[in-house]
């Protein structure tokens, strides 16, 4: 019995606007309870509803990177259900007439080949604010500051067969969304929040089955194994003669489990109706022209453009593009150094990231600027300095002890390449080693890498390799 | 249209509305007469007209700059909470 | 006598230091200390308030900083946000509730120098056409304490028509204006969808609520018309229109003036006798040089069933923040959630807010929102399409306010669509967005009639100049219920 995985994803992303949706307020995290919920965020009795400017702007960034339809007219609607972080007990929403409709990003599988994954439509609303059910007793606690945040939740068609797949979609709507600026992209603070609706049906069936929703999924990895948990249990309940229930389940991480959630009031019934406090949102062409131009580059075009100008390999663009930050970073390095692509590409991704991943610092945080690394990059090119001092010199960089030339300076560290002064230790370490001297003149091929590591040693390391390897061979065979 | 007494716990449930045993009845009968009052509008030809939501027929939504304008004065919100606690509103504890 | 004087009067008498601001205030709340009781008409009376505010303009107007309003009393409907002021709505919802903030209108009035007496009684919520709902009490018509003054509006009308103040603020969703005003005698106008600020008046149905004012005359609501009214950028539904002057154009001559009847109103359903007084009225106006045309609104019977689809499900939304959580009313121990929303909400709202809260749930749930919801809009775009049609050929139109005049407390309490029927003339208006008015237009034994003016769109201008012609030519709107001259 061959089963198939069928997965849509909704994605919500907080946008990165200053104020709320339809209020003034502020929009910043982390501020103390209740401290940015204005009148209009706590519903009091006559407040009423202003659209925010920017975050149309935003959607329709969104529409046009993902190639939809931006919609010149739609409407806002009323989802109405009581809860007590839904002060209005209504969510502004998009119901019948979204902004965005009919687009698709493509997404790379594990083989190489390109699938499209369809979105169905995208549209904007408004956050609710936040219960705590855990620390005050009997009660739940409200915290409104998010209440009324912009949201643009992104549905995609069920065009996914497998939680891979759901990963690639999610990293690569997460990383498009932070190159176009519209969000944070920060899952922990619950900036782009991803539930997922997964169905399972036997190969070759036209239908689709019954699907759950999967909701509290907030890292990459849980997605996976919440889809994988979920697919096992549907198969297993319809394998044993039972039925597949629609319903929402909370993805627990702890126990790696789903769970049905207790029956949500008796499948709520929205009453959807269009807002008679707001007037339609009307995107004009002019708005449209203004947003594309505006466009930044890319990742997916940004990618063929480095593999093309910077000959690097399709593995190393994809990573160096996956950030904007990165990719700028990078391109600031190859122009200031102007080194090979790969040079370049090989140092930001190794030793850079490595060392920003170990302080836990963003780019823009970086003691070691791409100006600085491109010094680096060019005493590597011209010799100064081998790969292998390099690293030294970037260590110093990091710690802040200056740019790539005054810590060579400071620390002797260039590379010798006076091929009479590598001769000279070349001897010297032959006569202090006659008896390796006989094994490798008999044939023991392997102490070569012997003798390269006592002239470096002998050098400290500053021997040029390359003149090193050249002069011993010769010197080695006579 | 005639609600039973079932139909009417079921909207004043979805309403939120605590209603009376004793007052079901009353409510179910006068619900009715407005429902078979309104259910006029069935005669009316209406298969070439426009729904219309807004008096501001082909008016847009007007929108405003992205900026921060309220000063939130939350110990003066918050004085009217039946239940407030270090800033938070509190409510019967939820279990999800 | 004070109190007997127009607005007009007492802001020349304050220009000219015949009399001072904390005067007037002073003769007012004697007034409503006097009448009040029996009337009903006060939720909040704020004496200590008003006389600050009245000394303060007192010394506005010494200092020549005065405006054409300042120092003027007048009364806010209890469904005005006012800061630091109870405000209730008329309901044990908000019985505990005190504004955080002004509404517009009411900021606006205020940098006018206006002194606010208190806050008027009112139908709950909005809801209602007897000021029967509200949960402090009936208000009770001064021409006859044993019938009713019209609502929701019911105090805002009944305190000027007894003179406790020369001008009330209220609002009107499908009549609460107009009703009331001619019930009681005094002239009322409800603007044109969009020409006043909805930000800060607590909302019943988004789609139809307009604020207005309720006066002793046309040219007093043209004064205050004039302040109330222009663009605010917190309402969205606020319309950027420049806002004429009310006052300078109420001369204008209503020779050739287009008045419509429409033939639809004079149905059986109208009290014959109410009928005459209108039809005298249209009279005047032939005989001021207007032009009066038979109009058509074939859609008008749909009125008041497409009202009473529209309003409760906008209103079912609407008050679906009232949940005990943030402010208002919050029933006692509650069990868990769903018990604190049940019954704060059943506790809280009296029984014709429940009703429409249910009906609204109703017309807008799966299955029903296409046969009612959508098909009230649909037949609503058919009754805006008659106005059109009608002001092709006409200036303005007239007929009744009222199918009858004011009824017996208690006497329609039975059946809410008895009561409905009472705005069977003005839910249209509302539907279509139009501005409209009532002034008083005679007797039907001692009770008033009111006539109505229903403007084009943003054509206030020409309905208060209509109206103050014809309270040159009589004095309908001049009388006092017996027992409250003095």
């Amino acid at each position: 019995m061959e089963w198939e995985t069928v997965i849509g994803l909704e994605v919500h992303t907080q946008l990165l606007t200053k104020s709320k949706l339809f209020s003034g307020a502020s929009t910043e995290f982390g501020a103390l309870p209740n401290s940015q919920a204005c009148l209009v965020d706590l519903a009091y009795p006559g407040v009423l509803p202003v659209m925010n400017r920017e975050a149309a702007r935003m959607a329709v960034k969104f529409g046009l990177a993902v190639s939809a339809t931006v919609a010149p007219q739609s409407v806002f609607a009323r989802k109405n259900y009581f809860y007590p972080d839904l002060p209005k007990g209504y969510q502004i929403s998009q119901y019948e007439l979204p902004v965005v409709a009919k687009g698709h990003l493509d997404i790379e599988l594990d083989d190489g080949t390109v699938k499209r994954i369809g979105i169905t439509r995208a549209h904007l609303e408004e956050d609710a604010g936040k219960s705590l059910h855990e620390g005050f007793g009997k009660q739940t606690a409200v915290d409104l500051n998010r209440a009324g945040t912009p949201l643009l939740e992104i549905v995609s068609e069920p065009d996914m067969r497998s939680a891979k797949e759901a990963v690639a979609y999610l990293k690569k709507l997460h990383s498009l969304v932070m190159y176009l600026e519209i969000c944070d992209g920060n899952m922990q603070e619950g900036s782009f929040r991803c539930d997922a609706n997964v169905s399972v049906r036997r190969k070759g069936e036209a239908k689709f089955g019954t699907r759950a929703e999967l909701k509290n999924i907030n890292s990459f990895r849980f997605v996976e194994k919440a889809i994988h948990y979920e697919v096992a249990r549907q198969i297993e309940l319809i394998e044993g003669g039972g039925k597949v229930v629609q319903e929402t389940r909370l993805y627990d991480s702890d126990k790696d489990e789903t769970r049905s959630m207790r029956a949500k009031e008796e499948a709520n019934d929205y009453r959807y109706f269009p807002d008679p406090d707001l007037l339609p949102l009307n995107i004009s062409p002019q708005l449209i022209a203004e947003v594309k131009a505006s466009l930044p580059e890319l990742p997916d075009a940004k990618k063929q453009r480095f593999m093309a100008a910077y000959g690097i390999p399709a593995y190393d663009a994809g990573l160096l593009t996956s950030g904007r930050d990165l990719a700028d970073f990078y391109e600031t390095v190859v122009k200031e150094s102007q080194v090979e692509g790969k040079l370049a590409a090989n140092w930001v991704m190794g030793e850079f990231s490595a060392a920003l991943n170990k302080d836990d610092k963003s780019i823009a945080a970086s003691p070691v600027s791409a100006v600085l690394l491109a010094g680096m990059l060019k005493r590597i090119h011209d010799n100064t300095i081998s790969g292998k001092i390099a690293k030294e010199v970037f260590e110093a960089m990091w710690a802040g002890e200056g740019d790539a030339d005054a810590i060579i300076e400071k620390k002797g560290l260039k590379q010798i390449t006076d091929s009479g002064a590598i001769e000279k230790v070349i001897d010297e370490v032959m006569a202090a080693n006659p008896d390796q001297l006989a094994d490798y003149r008999s044939g023991k091929d392997k102490l070569f890498a012997f003798f390269v590591g006592q002239v470096m040693k002998a050098t400290k390391g500053k021997g040029n390799p390359a003149q090193v390897n050249e002069l011993l061979q010769k010197k080695l065979k006579t | 249209m005639s609600l039973t007494p079932d139909d009417v716990k079921s909207i004043a449930r979805l309403a939120r509305l605590a209603i009376a045993e004793q007052d079901i009845p009353a409510y179910a009968k006068t619900l009715s007469s407005i429902l078979e009052f309104v259910a006029q509008l069935d005669k009316a030809d209406t298969a070439q007209v426009q729904p219309m939501a807004h008096p501001l027929v082909g008016a847009a939504e007007r929108m405003r700059e992205d900026r921060v304008t309220e000063h939130v004065d939350r110990e003066r919100y918050q004085a009217n909470a039946p239940q407030a606690e270090a800033g938070l509103y509190l409510v019967p504890r939820v279990v999800e | 006598m004070l109190h007997t004087k127009s607005l007009a009067e007492m802001a020349r008498d304050l220009k000219a230091r015949k009399v001072s601001s904390e005067e007037l205030v002073r003769t007012f709340l004697g007034r409503i200390e006097k009448y009040n009781p029996k009337l009903n008409a006060f939720i909040t009376v704020v004496k200590e308030q008003a006389l600050q505010e009245a000394r303060t303009a007192d010394l506005e107007i010494a200092g020549g900083r005065g405006g054409p309003l300042t120092g003027l009393p007048m009364v806010h409907k209890d469904i005005f946000c006012t800061a630091g002021v109870k405000t209730s709505c008329g309901s044990k919802m908000l019985d505990n509730f005190v504004a955080p903030y002004d509404a517009t209108v009411v900021e606006r009035m205020k940098r006018a120098g206006m002194v606010m007496l208190g806050k008027a009684n009112m139908d709950e919520f909005a809801m209602g056409s007897s000021n029967e709902t509200s949960f402090y009490g009936p208000v009770k018509n001064p021409w006859d304490e044993t019938k009713v003054p019209g609502g929701s509006s019911g105090g805002s009308a009944a305190i000027v028509a007894a003179r406790l103040a020369p001008a009330a603020t209220a609002t009107d969703t499908g009549g609460s204006i107009r009703q009331p005003a001619a019930l009681t005698g005094v002239t009322g106008i409800k603007p044109t969808y969009g020409r006043v600020s909805r930000y800060g008046i607590v909302a019943f149905a988004s789609s139809l609520d307009q604020a207005g004012i309720i006066t002793y005359s046309a040219e007093d609501a043209a004064m205050i018309l004039q302040v109330m009214s222009g663009f605010d950028e917190r309402d969205s539904t606020s319309v950027d229109v420049p806002v004429p002057d009310y006052v300078a154009g109420l001369g204008q001559s209503l020779k050739g003036l287009r008045i419509g009847v429409p033939k639809e109103f004079f149905d059986k359903g109208l009290d014959p006798e109410v009928a005459a007084a209108v039809q005298a009225a249209i009279e005047v106006y032939k005989k001021l040089g207007a032009v009066i045309k038979d109009v058509s609104l074939p859609h008008f019977m749909l009125s008041v069933p497409t009202y009473y689809v529209v309003a409760p499900a906008e209103c079912s939304s609407n008050l679906a923040r009232f949940d005990g959580v943030r402010y208002g009313y919050r029933c006692k121990d509650p069990v868990d959630l769903t018990d604190l929303y049940m019954r704060s909400r059943g506790e809280g709202f009296g029984p014709e807010v429940k009703r429409r809260i249910m009906t609204g749930t109703y017309v807008l749930s799966a299955g029903y929102y296409d046969a009612y919801y959508i098909k009230a809009q649909k037949t609503r775009s058919l009754i805006r399409q008659d106005f059109i049609e009608a002001f092709k050929s006409v200036d303005v139109i007239m007929g009744p306010t009222t199918p009858t005049p004011a009824f017996g407390l208690g006497e329609k309490t039975d059946d809410p669509v008895t009561m409905y029927l009472n705005d069977i003339y003005a839910n249209g208006v509302n539907l279509a967005g139009l501005p409209g008015m009532s002034i008083p237009a005679g007797f039907v034994g001692k009770l008033p009639v009111g006539l109505q003016i229903i403007g084009n769109y943003f054509d206030e201008g020409r309905m208060l100049a209509a109206a103050h012609q014809y309270q040159r030519e009589t004095d309908w709107h001049t009388r006092l219920p017996k027992g409250y001259e003095a």
